[in-house]
């Protein structure tokens, strides 16, 4: 594989579309120019430090640094995604727990498969998606969650009343919310190719790979964020769920009259 | 408050926040008291079986809050919660209700009849109390009136007892054997 070089006089070159969203911004009364602005030296900066980090990650070659990393991104991951799923009680540990299960299993497979080498060539990048994706997705199930306990508190509470359990009561709403966390990517991974073409494959194709390569690696990152998805959105719907009930099966919240 | 339920039809009665609804929680426990203690046939609740008290002590909502399904799934959601079945068509007669709601949703019916399969489904448990709050509330006059019917004549089948949660002082006298009245958490009468 050829690798390609990019200089900062062609990145910053790229900067003219980012005027034009800014035109469109101002032409419309958006009022995004200041967002915008923003959001370009974030990325730049942001990137660009990781980018350093990587490198310092690979120089080293040792499978505990890579190890320190994830850790690092499953946490900051964790608080990012609590901000998504403040009402949920005790939602913090569930998501850390569902980040770290997610990104540790689904690494752990790939590993034991075969699929990778256990190299922070691929350790790193694949973890990073598999613990974005897991991020998102179990943040959404728990905002789903919070959502569909506020609304049906009612129905919940009158199962409660006819000798339900807590997850007897909520089976309908969690399997809701654990539909409405992995739906995304599903249809992502059912029309990749056809509407959008994913990340890596794209990056595997500008950096000069063979295209079957490049395709089959990215089923592979697909089928693996599929898992991992399913993975982390189950843990937080299953451990947040129990932060809404008492030990004896009580709603926390009693519905209002 | 001190407070002692016997068998047969006791009504709750006082005006709205006055603790009725939360003593009625409190009777099945789906909440527990800051202090003192709650008895069920002598044990205190916190020392039974949640699950098993509830089916025991069954609450029925001021206001319908039916589960996913029809109505003979409604009916039949408690004990097929352990697996067992019921004969959906005679608890819906019971109910005031006729077999040919079975299979119908109950967001299609009307409040007085939802209310209906409320209680069809309660008995379901076969419960020794009936903890009903307001049952009538959200009712109008005619579908008031059909509910009042129906509870009497559990009341007088002797199917369990009742706690009945009003603030109507006449629905009381017409259904209660015994009045109690309840004002800002206390009984007052």
């Amino acid at each position: 594989m050829t690798s390609i070089d990019v200089s900062l006089r062609e990145v910053a070159l790229a900067l003219v579309l980012v005027a034009l969203a800014a035109g469109v911004s101002l032409w419309r009364r958006a009022e995004l120019e200041k967002d915008l602005g923003v959001a370009v030296l974030r990325s730049f900066l942001q990137l660009t430090a990781v980018g350093y980090v990587i490198q310092a990650v690979f120089d080293s070659d040792s499978l505990w640094v890579v190890v320190g990393l994830l850790s690092a991104m499953v946490a900051l991951g964790t608080f990012t995604a609590r901000g998504r799923a403040r009402a949920v009680p005790g939602a913090l540990l569930a998501l850390g727990l569902a980040l770290s299960t997610a990104a540790a299993v689904t690494l752990g497979l790939v590993l034991a498969l075969g699929v990778f080498e256990p190299e922070p060539r691929y350790l790193v990048p694949v973890g990073g998606m598999v613990i974005g994706n897991a991020m998102t997705a179990a943040a959404v199930a728990l905002n789903r969650l919070a959502d569909e306990m506020s609304s049906s508190a009612r129905q919940i509470e009158a199962a409660l009343a006819l000798g339900a359990t807590a997850r007897q009561a909520t089976s309908g709403l969690v399997t809701r919310s654990l539909r409405s966390a992995m739906i995304p990517l599903v249809d992502q991974t059912k029309t990749t190719g056809l509407i959008t073409f994913p990340g890596i494959m794209v990056g595997m194709l500008l950096a000069g790979a063979d295209p079957i390569d490049a395709v089959r690696l990215q089923l592979v990152i697909l089928w693996i964020l599929l898992g991992s998805v399913a993975l982390a959105s189950l843990i937080a719907t299953s451990l947040g769920l129990r932060g809404f009930f008492t030990q004896a099966h009580q709603l926390r919240e009693p519905p209002s009259p | 408050m001190d407070l002692v339920v016997d068998e047969g039809v006791t009504g709750l009665l006082g005006a709205s926040g006055s603790g009725k609804s939360s003593l009625l929680r409190l009777l099945c426990r789906l909440a527990d008291p800051d202090e003192g203690v709650v008895r069920f046939r002598g044990t205190d609740v916190c020392r039974l079986d949640p699950l098993e008290l509830r089916r025991r002590a069954c609450l029925v909502p001021q206001l319908p809050a039916p589960v996913e399904g029809t109505v003979a799934e409604n009916v039949a959601y408690g004990p097929g919660l352990r697996g067992a079945r019921v004969d959906v068509a005679r608890l819906l007669e019971h109910a005031g209700l006729d077999a040919s709601f079975a299979d119908r949703r109950p967001a299609r019916l009307s409040v007085g009849e939802q209310q209906r399969v409320m209680l069809a489904r309660a008995l379901a448990l076969e419960p020794e109390v009936l903890l009903l709050d307001e049952p009538t509330a959200a009712l109008d006059e005619s579908s008031r009136g059909g509910v009042e019917r129906t509870l009497a004549q559990l009341a007088a089948e002797g199917r369990a007892s009742m706690v009945l949660v009003t603030h109507e002082r006449a629905q009381a006298d017409r259904l209660a054997d015994r009045v109690i009245t309840v004002s800002n958490g206390r009984v007052s009468g």
